[in-house]
Parts: C-alpha cells; structure tokens; sequence
C-alpha cells in the first residue's frame, strides 16, 4: 500500500468526485487529468473508479437528472406509466438525455421507498407516489423555473405498528439525546461489550452476526487508531427500515457509535450513507453538530475522561455490492467498491488497515436502547435466541405497506394479518438475496430460533421434506418483506430479480459476474416458452454452482430466490415447458435469418 | 519454522506447516489444486478465479485463500468438487471468445492446459459472443479482451517504478474489462513488459512483435501433458450387428479441413472399412441419406440456414452424432464474424474488401442460395450433440479412434496429449 498520508488524502477522493458531477453534471477528460495529478494514482486507475460507481457520469447527465426506480415493487405501482409519461414529456427514452442537456432520464434500482411507489430521485430529491399526471407536472413546473425543493417530497416514515407497551418497544419511543450515553459513567468498556454479548444483539444488516463477539475481536486488536462504520448503505432491495430510523432517531444512531467506539477504543465513526438518501445528510450532520454543541461527541463525551469520539458522514455513489462491509471500507478509501477475500475481517485490518467494526444502523440503535432499558428488561422482549424486536420494511400487495416493529417470535400468518395482506401468495422475505415463502411457511414464526445451516436449507428438492424440516425452523430477516398476491407473475419477478444481480455484481468473479448473466437468461427462455425440463435441471445446476463457488455474499446469495421458488411453486415454472427434444426448440431459423432478409430486401428496394 | 499441525484431506492424514496456504500445503504431499489467478507471493491472495473451490470443514470456499492450521478437513476431488471447477472453467470459456486455433498463447496458456486437465471437450453454458475490443492504441501492448479472465493479476503486480498502475478495472458486472494506461504502460521497460505478457495466464497482454520462441505444438503444455491421464466417461451401449456400421459425415461451416484429416490416415482407412461402411458423405459423395446411421460426424458450425437443415436431417437420421472439430463445438474461426454486424460482413466481403472484384457493388442473393443467419451456432445450440472431439482439426487416428471406441463400446477416453483445441 502507498504511504498512509497517500492513504488518507485518497479517502476524499469520493467527494471530489461528488462535487464535481453536482456542478459539472459529469466527470469530464480534464477533470480526470487534474484529479489523477492530484491524487497521484493513473488516469486509467481513476477511470476505474469512476465507472464503478452508477452515479458518476462520464457524459453529461442533464442539469435534472431523474434516476426512475425500476425495481419489482415499483412494477406493481404504474411503473410503465409513469416511465411513459416521463418519456413523453421530456421527449427521450429512458437511458438518455435531452439534446438541451436540460434532462437525464436513468432507471436505477430499489431507492429504499418501496413503501411508497413509484418513487423517482431528480438530482436526489425525492418524489413518491407518482402518477403519470404528477410526472408530467414535475416535468412542466421544472420548465418553468420551479426549485426542486420546493416540487420534491418528503417520504413518510409510515411506522405501521409497534409493541403496545413501551416496555417491548425498543426503537420507535422517546427518545431523549444524552439519557442511555450519561449511563456509561458505569461502564467500563469491556462491561459494555459484557452487555451486547448477553443481549444476544446480532447484525441487523442480514448476517446475523454476533454483534458483541465482533466488538471483542475489535478490542482485542492493539493498534494506535481504530473505526467505527455504520452500515447505511441499505441497498437490499424492498428495505427501508434504516431510513426510517434515521429520520426518526438521528441521535440514537449516534449514541451507539459513540458507544461502539467507547467499548472497542475508537475514536472516529463515520456512517456511510447511500447516495440514494441525500437527503438525509443534512439532517444527520445537523444532529452531529447538536451533539458536538452539547458535549454528546466530541472530547471527554459527558466528562468522561478519555471518551473521545467524533463522526463524520459518508456517501455512497450507486452500488449495491458497497452494501458488503469489505466493499464498503474499499469505497470509503476511494477505490473501486470491490469486496476483498476475507484473509482478514475488518476487525482486524479494516479502513485504512485499523481495526474497523462495521455494524448496521439497527444493531448500532438498539445497543443504547439495551442500556437504557437494561439487559433484565430487554431479555423479556423477543424469543431466547433473538431477544428484542426487529424492524421489518413491508411493501407491495397489502393494505398497510410501511415500517413494523414486531416482537421477535411473531408467527409469519399473524404477521401477514397485521400488514393486511388479502391474497398473500409469494413473500419474497429478507429481500432478493433471501428466500420465497409460500403458504407452507406461514406456521413459522420469525425468529432466530433453531436455524439450519445454510447449505441445507437451500438443498431440498423436494416440497414435502422442505415442509418436515423446515416448520419449526424461525425465519430471520435483515428487513425486507415484499408480499405479493396470485395474480402477479413470479417469472417477471424473478427476472428483475436476476437483472438487478446483473448489473449490482461487481465483476471480480466470474459465476457471479457470468452466471447470473446466464441465469437471467434462462428465465427468458422460460417466459418465452422455449424451455424444456433440461432448462429447469441447468438452473439447479448452475445455481448451485454460483451459490458454491461465488467470492462474496452477493454471489453466494444471488440464486436463494430463484432455488426456493422452482422448489415451492414449480407450477409457474412448468406452465409452459415444451416437451423434452433433441432440438433446441428456442432457436428459431425465421429470427436468425431475419437480420440477412432486411439487408437483401433493403438491396432490393434499392434497385427498383 | 513454525509448527506441524495435523489436517485431512479426502479422508487422508497429513501434517503440514501451520499457516501455509493450501495450494502449497497440499502440492508438498502430491495433490495437484488446479489455479489460474494465483502467483507466487502476492500477498493477500487474489481468490479471483475461484477454480481452487474446496469444501474446508463442510464450507466451500478457495483453497488459495486458506491457510492450515490443526484439524482442519479439507474435501478436494470429490466429484462434485471437481465438476464444479470444471463448470468455472466452461464458463470462462463461454464469457470470452477463446479461438485457441488463432491464438498467440496457445500451448502456453494456464486455462488451455487446465481445461485439457480437466477433460472439457465443450461448454456446458451457451457462448456469450459478447462484442469485447481488442486494444491496440498502446505503442506497445495489445490488450486482447476477448480473453481476458479478468484474474487481475497484472493489476496487483505490474506498476511503474514511480508506483502507479499501469492496468486497471473498468466498469463493472459483466462489462468490466482491464484497461492499460498508456502514459504509464510507456514508462514500464521492456522487461516490464514482458513480464507483464507471460504474467498473463491467457493470451490477453501481448507485446507487439514478441511472438513465443517455440513453435505450437512445442509449447509449455504440449510438453507437460503428456503422462497425465485423462478423465473417462462411460460409453453409451451401442448394438453391434454382423452388418458393418453405417457412418455419415458432413461439413458446415468449416473448412474441411476437419474431413481432410479424416483421410490423413493413409492405409488404415482399410482397417475402418472392415468396420464401417459410409453413407451421406463428401467422401463418397452420396448425396442423400439412404439408411439410418449408426454415426453422424459433424464437421463445422452453422452459418446458414442450409447448415441448420443439414444438421436437423442428421439428427434424425443417425443415432450418434459426433460434432468434430472447433467449429462444430464452438462455432470456431467462422464464429468470428458474430461481433461485427451481418451488413458489414457482406459488403466487406462483396463490395469494400481487398479481394473483391475491382468495381464489385452487388451482393449476390438469390432463392438458391442459403440464407445467412445473425450468428455463428455451435452444434450443439441447434441439436444435441452426443460427443465431441476437440481439435482444429483433430488428428486423424485420433478421431478414428473415437468413432470406433463408441462403436465397439469400448472404454474410451481422450488422453491429455490427444486433447488440443488447436
Ligand atoms: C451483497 C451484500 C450487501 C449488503 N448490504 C448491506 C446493507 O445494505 N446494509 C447493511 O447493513 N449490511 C449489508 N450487508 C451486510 C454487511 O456485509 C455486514 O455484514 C453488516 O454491515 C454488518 O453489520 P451488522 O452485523 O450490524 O449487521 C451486505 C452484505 C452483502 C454480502
Ligand atoms: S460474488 Fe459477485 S459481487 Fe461478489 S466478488 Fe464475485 S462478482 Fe463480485
Ligand atoms: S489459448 Fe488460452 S487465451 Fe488463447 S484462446 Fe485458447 S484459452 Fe483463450
């Protein structure tokens, strides 16, 4: 690795590039000339970087750029129409920009506003509820000179549900800045770290792992400096529960950095925050600011002598993978947001090579609630393995899409009661990187309890088997819950799934990279009825082979969704198999020649 | 030194260094773990390939990028391990546009020589036929996209003397590619630059006019190979009556050169006919199918609508059908043409091209001659191929050989020195 101060200075390298596509709309040649001269790496590595990220522009992206979210619950919420009315209005296809440079009209994938579809960013502002009528008067009213802050608006946190009594809520009640902090007056930090391990706390992020174990290694790592990240990338698609809480609770989450940081002997925290949630920062940089005023970060935090801490915000440019903790460290330090191999955890070498705790906004939220309740308190709420509540984000085919905090131990029925779901026929749960469930899960309960290893859970071929093992088994969710009723179309839903893995892989290994490519594919070839049972047999297949062989979660969670639905609705995917053949029925010879026979019949026209 | 610790592997005791890697831990008693991005020191490991899949304490990950330590249990040739190294291979294959038989690197290639290993005579996945650059800009270096593998070895370890990457990833998902920096490629030595090439485990950085001293054929692995034994596969039964077996070729779109060597084997061509008795053929020039086949050999892909009825008919007509030669099993040399549009294809090759009539502005069409397709289909896209014998072509007593051994049912395999793809 280059020098540290190399190091350091590269770290800002994101927000270099921020600023200039928010004036410039682009990253042009001389910008990267003088950029690449300053930070001293090559052109072509900073070139890199760039087209890494699906926010940075390398073409003018107009001076409103509108990023249409095209993921699967959008499609439930006039998607197409609304894509046509902008379409129409600003006169160009989607992908492009005007001629003027006056608008850019890009998809991107889930914004974290499932709960209130469509939803568009126009130069991040945010725009929800869309209409093809409301889509036309944004596009006029920006005509006319209108300011987007006063067009956008401001997303509803939509907090469904919470335990009645406030003895079994842990977020979503008062919240008073200072109260759990000013308790740590009693903790040494290894009593804190003490506390996370008996409280069970497990990532909230969707890897579950033991929060307070992670904090130990962190601890127990010498070094002269050492980090605090949240994770607020939330970039599974159909979540938006750390949004919420954000917006809600702004200094909780700063509460428990500060605490993580008191526990493993950090004194920096930064929250990396997708750029899909830009309007967040101000807000998160106001509550740091209050709390630097009133002593709550800062030097000797509440006069306790040696508790420094200080945070800063981070932002993300368009990738989901940066949502991965090695990923997201490579990111903040200004390289492409490729995921490293595991050699070392963060733990150990992390940003900048210290010693890093990465933790989701909902682990780090609930560690001050812990305290402030007490362990006593807090080990009655929930089910033995997971203690406490979780934070589900609820959306398409129900009456009350929006934010849930349940107790965990919920039955998955008595939940789908609370959301009022009519017709609930596919859950996809725990996002596109987890399962479907069907009517045989609905006896389950969410939890963490009894848990099978991963690699058995996804080996049932067979529904019977999958329903002995699997009922007692708890279900764990880092947050997303997307319902959807009979009528809608599991393919279409597993191709936009499988096209979002597509273009979220960072490209590093090739049965990521290739195979989902050619799983997508495959789905295609179903949708168009070419298949055979052969097809269905290779998508097993090559599943698995992804599954084993992939080099990160991504890879090795890309396929969940499509393994459990050949499994549970086998139906929808043998609607129209062709019979088995020797020939390969999707290949049709009128389509192959059809490009030669527009040449010869242009030829023709010519003569005449 | 440190410690010896005690690890298994397929059920098999050993003692190794603590902390060694696996590759090496597992090399120094004699198993071979198959690798393509990893090179001596680079320190952390790069785990881009994933070809050295394993199952460590019943979880797979890459052997490169573990390190012993006591009672571990590794799990490295069970057959499903090994097909899945094989199925990433296939894929590589199926992503870039490998045309060993055009290739600079070939006999010198890391991946040729593992999928040869591995006894991988076609891809189980669908060509890609992406449209990826060739790069020839650099003063120097061609950068070869279409075989790329995107190891990154040259990114980690080619840098200028001032430290600056001379490669690097660009895009990302299925688009990322490495690019060379031309500014600092121009600083590197020729050493460096050399070096550059043959850390290229594939034919995907070259130096302009450094070609390979030693002539295919030569080469690293043509060498090497030559007493390992090769992977078998079971024969499929087949009646043998007292009559002789009927045969049928054809050649699509190749350029019988796969048929010329069918005859390259002179006198013993005798031999086969005591065996076998030819129908539908150029070589015996019998136009029409007269009987069902025992065998059908495939020369060639399809590049017109001809070769799709052609290869149809012999799906019908023979019981076997044996797709022989590169451009059968992957559309070879004439799949070339599938990344440059189907308009300019013709008008270079009737109008603009340098071999063209002087004044030549028609491109010929008429009823009778067949329709050219988009692309360039590998056999067995069209129907399903039972075998395959790689190779371009493939030796001669080599693909007799074969035929008989599937005839005969005998027990047959295509040993390493035999298996060549160009
Ligand atoms: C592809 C991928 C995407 C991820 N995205 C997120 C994310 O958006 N938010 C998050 O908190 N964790 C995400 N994670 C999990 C993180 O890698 C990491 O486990 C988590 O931030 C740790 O925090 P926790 O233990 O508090 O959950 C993702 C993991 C993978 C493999
Ligand atoms: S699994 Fe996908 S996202 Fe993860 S390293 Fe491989 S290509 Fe990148
Ligand atoms: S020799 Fe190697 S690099 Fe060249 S085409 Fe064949 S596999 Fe690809």
């Amino acid at each position: 690795m280059a020098n540290l101060e190399q190091a350091l200075q590269r770290t800002s390298l994101m927000d270099v590039l921020w600023d200039i596509q928010k004036k410039r709309r682009y990253i042009s040649h001389d910008d990267k000339t003088k950029i690449a001269k300053e930070f001293n790496i090559s052109r072509m590595e900073l070139e890199g970087v760039i087209s890494f990220y699906h926010f940075f522009h390398r073409k003018n992206a107009g001076k409103y750029t509108i990023y249409l979210n095209c993921s699967t619950i959008s499609k439930l919420h006039h998607y197409q129409a609304v894509k046509e009315a902008f379409e129409e209005e600003i006169g160009i296809k989607i992908g492009n920009v005007t001629p003027d440079k006056l608008f850019g009209f890009f998809k991107t994938s889930c914004i974290g506003l499932s709960d209130q579809e469509s939803s568009a960013l126009i130069n991040f502002y945010p725009f929800t509820n869309l209409t093809p009528a409301k889509a036309k008067t944004i596009i006029s009213k920006l005509r006319d000179g209108h300011p987007l802050e006063s067009l956008c608006d401001i997303p509803k946190d939509n907090i469904q549900y919470r335990p009645e009594e406030d003895d079994k809520t842990v977020f979503f009640k008062t919240y008073k800045p200072g109260k759990a902090l000013k308790k740590l007056k009693d903790y040494r930090p290894d009593d804190v770290i003490e506390l996370v391990k008996n409280s069970k706390l497990s990532g909230r992020g969707g890897a579950f792992f033991p929060t307070g174990i992670k904090w130990q290694f962190c601890k127990d790592n010498i070094a002269d400096q050492k980090y605090i990240i949240c994770n607020a990338d939330e970039g599974e698609p159909g979540t938006f529960k750390d949004r919420v809480l954000m917006n809600n609770h702004p200094g909780l989450l700063l509460e428990g950095m500060a605490m993580a940081g008191y526990a493993v002997g950090a004194t920096e925290g930064t929250i990396y925050l997708r750029a899909e949630y830009f309007y967040l920062k101000e807000k998160l940089e106001e509550t740091i600011n209050d709390f630097n005023k009133n002593g709550l970060l800062g030097k000797n935090i509440l006069g306790i002598e040696g508790f420094d801490f200080k945070v800063n915000v981070h932002m993300g440019a368009g990738a989901y993978i940066c949502g991965e903790e090695t990923a997201l460290i490579a990111s903040m330090e200004g390289k492409r947001g490729e995921p490293t191999t595991k050699e070392f955890f963060p733990v150990e070498k992390g940003f900048l090579g210290k010693p890093t705790v990465v933790n989701n906004v909902e682990t780090l939220c609930a560690v001050p609630r812990i305290l402030e309740m007490g362990l006593e308190k807090y080990l009655k709420i929930g089910t033995n393995a997971t203690p406490g509540t979780k934070l589900l984000s609820v959306s398409g085919d129900c009456k009350k899409p929006g934010v849930y905090e349940i107790e965990w131990g919920m039955k998955l029925k008595d939940f789908l009661d609370l959301i009022e779901a009519k017709d609930p026929h596919y859950i996809l749960f725990n996002g596109f990187a987890g399962e479907f469930l069907s009517s045989v899960d609905f006896d389950r309960e969410i939890s963490g309890e009894n848990l099978l290893a991963e690699h058995i859970q996804f080996s049932f071929n067979d529904p019977i088997e999958y329903s002995r093992k699997m009922s007692g088994v708890g279900l764990r969710s880092g947050g997303s819950f997307m319902v959807f009723n009979s009528t809608r179309d599991l393919l279409s839903i597993l191709k936009n799934i499988t096209k979002f893995f597509v273009a979220e892989s960072c490209g590093i290994c090739v049965p990521c990279r290739t195979g989902n490519f050619l799983l997508n594919k495959k789905i295609n070839k179903i949708m168009l009825c070419h298949a055979d049972k052969s097809d269905l047999d290779e998508i097993k297949e090559w599943s698995t082979i992804i599954k084993q062989s992939s080099r990160c979660g991504l890879g090795k969670t890309s396929t969940n969704c499509l393994l459990t639905a050949m499994l549970k609705f086998p139906g929808e995917f043998q609607k129209c198999l062709l019979a088995e053949s020797d020939f390969n029925q999707a290949f049709k010879l009128e389509k192959a020649v059809e490009d030669y026979d527009n040449i010869i019949h242009e030829i023709e026209s010519s003569y005449e | 030194m440190n410690k010896l610790v005690n690890i298994t592997i397929d059920g098999r005791k050993y003692q190794v260094h603590e902390g060694k890697n696996l590759v090496d831990a597992a090399k120094e008693n004699g198993i071979y773990i198959p690798t393509l991005c990893h090179f001596h020191e680079v320190n952390p490991p790069l785990g881009t390939c994933r070809i050295c899949t394993v199952v460590v304490n019943n979880k797979t990950t890459t052997s490169c990028t573990t390190k012993v330590y006591e009672g571990m249990e590794v799990e490295i040739n069970t057959p499903e391990l090994q097909d899945t190294r094989k199925a990433i291979i296939e894929m590589l294959f199926a992503e870039g546009n490998h045309f060993c038989p055009s290739c600079e690197k070939s006999g010198n290639c890391d991946m040729q020589n593992l999928a040869y290993d591995m006894g991988i005579t076609v891809s189980r996945f669908p060509h890609v036929y992406s449209n990826k650059v060739v790069d020839f800009n650099s003063d120097r270096m061609i950068m070869e996209s279409n075989r790329c593998i995107l190891c990154k070895r040259c990114v980690e370890e080619v840098k200028t003397k001032e430290g600056m990457d001379v490669f690097s990833f660009v895009n990302r998902g299925v688009k990322t590619r490495v690019h060379i920096d031309y500014d600092e490629e121009a600083k590197l030595t020729d050493a460096e630059a050399l070096h550059a090439m043959n850390l290229c485990p594939v034919g995907a950085i070259l130096v302009k006019g450094m070609i390979y001293e030693q002539p295919f054929g030569d080469r690293k692995y043509d060498i090497v190979g030559k007493d390992k034994e090769a992977p078998k596969r079971e024969g499929t039964k087949k009646r043998s009556d007292e009559n002789k077996f009927i045969v049928a070729t054809t050649s699509l779109a190749g350029c019988f050169g796969c048929h010329m060597s069918l005859l390259d084997i002179d006198t013993e061509i005798l031999d086969v006919l005591e065996i076998v008795e030819f129908n539908k053929s150029p070589l015996t020039d019998i136009k029409k199918f007269s009987k069902r086949c025992d065998i059908g050999l495939i020369e060639g892909g399809c590049a017109n609508s001809e070769n799709i009825e052609v290869l149809k008919e012999f799906r019908k007509k023979c019981d076997i059908l044996i797709g022989f030669g590169e451009c059968a099993i992957m559309g070879g040399i004439p799949a070339m043409r599938n990344f440059v549009p189907l308009k300019e294809c013709l008008e270079e090759a009737y109008i603009h091209g340098l071999t063209g009539e002087i004044g030549a502005n028609v491109i010929p069409n008429h009823e009778d001659i067949p329709k050219l397709l988009n692309n360039v289909y590998p056999c067995n896209e069209i129907v399903k191929i039972d075998y395959y014998i790689p190779g371009c072509p493939p030796n001669a007593s080599h693909i007799w050989k074969v035929v008989k051994n599937i005839l005969l049912n005998e027990e047959y395999s295509i040993t390493h020195e035999e298996f060549k793809y160009d």
